[in-house]
């Protein structure tokens, strides 16, 4: 591989991979601050705007994260990958621009108000900040969804003579139906992560004996919307978005089960390692013929496997695929088992009580991020050898200006800019949730000597 | 169609500048205006709510170019790979700046997050102002549209330039000394006492500077560029603009000294958008010329995205301004006034 190629693909990848661990919670924090606002003007109860006050605080934390790492993705379309920005420009610039213009704005601009303008507003009025930047947030996702379904399921554009794509129909980029199962999923992961991470710091709170009529409603809002968020992670928006995959991209449904014969009755792999020299899988666990009831709904139906297409078309990646969607769907059903659980002890009144659920509720905070992740390496491992899906190969997106002494220079800067906000991020998290969620909590002796210095 | 789309992204990075800029001005005078950890919070509290929404303004402006001029985003963008990396890293280091200083109360945090916000509001204008620089001065295009800039060549002005030269250098130091102003105005709108004094104080002190350099700016784009005046003796009615940008110059000082902080802020604004307009209706319609030979310069012809695409685009786009005008109008209604610590707000 071209080394200049390899480094843009690693800057980018690198990038994006540590600018989505925000987001996710971004987005999936955010309706559950609406939830907890609601309960605040329904109940008439402080408790709950209090635990609202909590989650912006660690919402805005990592807001400011998701914001500073998040300019850097817009600008490397043109720094590092010029030319498929040049070509697909025409019709991506739609949705990358709606994305500041509707979703930045809207976010940004209520965001400053709902962290630092309760005391102008009305009760009501704070409730309607917090949804305009549950909104704002949801519909940046929208756009950047629609921006990678339309890489990975071109749809609605023209070509023109030099080879450029422009707009043909603007609702049949924005209703692409790659888009919306993507979106679905996409959602349903990032509402997992918010979910969990809410019920960890209540389960945490509720094993160390503090803030415990607090900690109840974050264990219970978490778990609610962890277990309908697992669940719709599977059925329909996992399903919906794998026979996506299986009708338009064939050779990447090969790769990620690494399938490397066609066969009628093609089995899972539940665990197992591909080996790419021998075309097989070693030490395989499988469920006979469950691949093709999953993808055609009959048990003995064909499933074309890597044979079925020419090398040049498989991902280049395959064991990486392979182990990301693995790992994505195994975490997945380990999701909708715990939280299956945790609402069947919610339900008999017994959660609060279970320390060993609430142990396991906290020890899984990781877990959605990794799951996240490993998604996304899915589909973007998936769509190789390809930047636009059967029409515009990687390998011809890159900045050819740009040598890879340059682009290593800044991937450099960037890990090393990064590692420094990611230390940052976990010691102001730690701090807020080592204060917790009560105004009025007894302040801890400060270890710094205040009274040097000025 | 081309020509509206060109107006509409030079008015967003217009507003880009006038916006961000007071923030980004409160920065460079921060470590000077703000002497105690109290003064330095009411300055952050006066920025803190907006700042953000502000720099949206470059992302959505920056979508809007890539979205209309796909070729211009393509080439500017990995042509000046190395600056635009650097203002990638000066933008985090700022956001940090503002926003995790006041999570931890201890002396040794709050200064060091003070250096971060202050110096990197510093290197920002200046490259800011560089980059516009090297816009009009030109830069080395070839025959596909495509570029690459070193940072620096050999400083002078001639076919293979780097990022700075002594052009772009003073055009930075313009950005750099309009900025400071901008922010500290803004600054001295909305504070009171010592802190509003002394920001008055650095506005004075360095209005004489930026009037100097604004003009040897005017005197050197003309020189290194003189096909910018084509447009202006094709439309006389034009050089309104640098009459507009010499009166506010003079206004300013004036407005100070009458103690109308206001209006003085009004004038800066209107300064730095006399600027910037002047600066695109110069280069009309070009976008990005070419120092190599004028036949590779690109156009608002040459790198436009498909007819159909700009149509749709300006019906989204009308509403999707129309909102944002809305929110901004709200938002800045709501933290009108004077800032205070007593107030009960949290945050900063």
């Amino acid at each position: 591989m071209d080394s200049a190629l390899l480094i843009h693909r690693l800057h980018f990848a690198f990038t994006i991979t540590f600018h989505y661990l925000f987001p996710q919670l971004t987005m999936g924090l955010a309706p559950l601050i609406v939830v907890l606002k609601t309960l605040a003007l329904r109940k008439n109860d402080e408790t709950y705007n209090q635990a609202a006050r909590f989650w912006a605080k660690i919402f805005g934390i990592n807001f400011v994260l998701g914001v500073v790492t998040g300019i850097p993705m817009e600008f490397q379309f043109g720094t590092n990958w010029s030319h498929f920005s040049r070509f697909a420009g025409g019709v991506i610039g739609q949705t990358l621009a709606m994305e500041g213009m509707f979703a930045f704005f809207l976010e940004s601009a209520f965001l400053g108000l709902f962290l630092y303008g309760e005391k102008r507003l009305s009760p009501k009025g704070h409730w309607w900040a917090a949804f305009a930047v549950f909104l704002g947030s949801w519909l940046s996702g929208f756009f950047i969804i629609a921006t990678n379904a339309w890489m990975q399921h071109p749809v609605a554009y023209t070509r023109t003579p030099d080879g450029s794509f422009q707009l043909a129909s603007f609702w049949g980029l924005v209703l692409n139906p790659w888009a919306w199962w993507q979106y679905a999923h996409n959602m349903s992961g990032a509402m997992i992560t918010g979910s969990f991470a809410m019920a960890a710091v209540g389960a945490f709170y509720l094993l160390c004996g503090r803030h415990e009529k607090h900690a109840r409603i974050f264990v219970k809002v978490g778990v609610l919307a962890g277990v309908l968020s697992s669940l719709v992670q599977l059925f329909p928006s996992g399903d919906g978005q794998g026979r996506m995959v299986a009708q338009h991209q064939p050779v990447t449904l090969a790769a990620m089960e690494a399938l490397f014969q066609s066969q009628p009755g093609a089995p899972i792999v539940l665990i197992g390692q591909p080996n790419t020299d021998a075309h097989n899988i070693d030490n395989p666990i499988i469920i006979p013929e469950m691949l093709s009831f999953l993808t055609y709904r009959r048990w003995r139906a064909q499933v074309q496997g890597l044979d079925a297409f020419p090398p040049a078309a498989w991902p280049q990646n395959i064991p990486l695929l392979y182990y990301s969607y693995h790992i994505m769907v195994g975490l997945g059903t380990i999701f909708i088992a715990i939280m299956v659980i945790a609402t069947f002890l919610l339900w008999r009144g017994k959660l609060f009580d279970a320390r060993w659920m609430l142990w396991v509720l906290l020890l899984a905070v990781p877990f959605p991020y990794i799951a996240n992740t490993a998604g996304w390496f899915t589909a973007e491992l998936g769509r190789q050898p390809w930047l636009v899906y059967g029409l515009l190969r990687t390998d011809q997106g890159y900045s050819r200006t740009v040598s890879a002494g340059n682009g290593l220079f800044t991937l450099l800067g960037f890990m090393g800019m990064y590692t420094v906000l990611g230390i940052l991020f976990l010691f102001l998290l730690r701090r807020e949730i080592e204060h917790g969620p009560e105004p009025d909590a007894p302040e801890r002796p400060s270890i710094a000597p205040v009274k040097q210095g000025g | 169609m081309e020509t509206l789309w060109f107006i509409l992204v030079a008015l967003m990075l217009t507003a880009y500048v006038i916006l961000d800029g007071f923030d980004i001005g409160a920065g460079i005078i921060y470590l000077l205006i703000g002497k105690t950890n109290r003064e330095r919070r009411l300055v952050l509290r006066a920025i803190g709510p907006v700042w953000d929404g502000n720099e949206v303004w470059l992302v959505a402006a920056g979508g809007t170019l890539y979205f209309a001029f796909p070729l211009l985003y393509a080439s500017s963008f990995s042509g000046f790979y190395l600056p635009l990396t650097m203002v990638l890293w000066l933008l985090i280091l700022r956001a940090i700046g503002i926003e995790f200083r006041p999570h931890i109360d201890n002396p040794v945090w709050r200064s060091f997050f003070d250096g971060v916000f202050s110096l990197s509001s510093v290197l920002l204008a200046v490259f800011f102002g560089a980059a516009l620089g090297n816009v009009i001065r030109g830069v080395p295009l070839d025959r596909d549209g495509y570029f690459f800039e070193p940072l620096w060549t050999n400083w002078r002005i001639g076919p293979y330039p780097g990022i700075l030269d002594w052009y772009t250098v003073v055009a930075g130091l313009v950005a750099l000394a309009a900025l400071a102003i901008h922010g500290g105005l803004y600054v001295a709108t909305k504070t009171e006492d010592a802190l509003n004094a002394r920001a008055r104080g650095v506005v004075v002190l360095l209005l004489p500077l930026l009037f100097l350099l604004t003009c040897a700016s005017l005197v050197a784009t003309v020189s290194i560029r003189h096909q910018v005046l084509d447009n202006y003796r094709a439309h006389p009615v034009s050089f309104v603009i640098p009459i507009i940008v010499f009166g506010c110059l003079g206004a300013m000082p004036w407005a100070v000294r009458k103690g109308k902080d206001r209006l003085a802020f009004a004038a800066s604004c209107l300064y730095l958008a006399g600027m910037l307009v002047g600066a695109a209706f110069g280069l009309y319609p070009d976008v990005l010329p070419a120092s190599t030979t004028p036949a590779y310069s690109l156009t608002i012809y040459n790198t436009a995205a498909g007819r159909h695409g700009l149509m749709v685009g300006l019906v989204w786009w009308t509403v999707a301004m129309i909102l944002t005008l809305s929110y901004f109008f709200f938002i800045y209604r709501k933290f009108r006034g004077k800032v205070s610590l007593e107030a009960a707000d949290e945050g900063y």
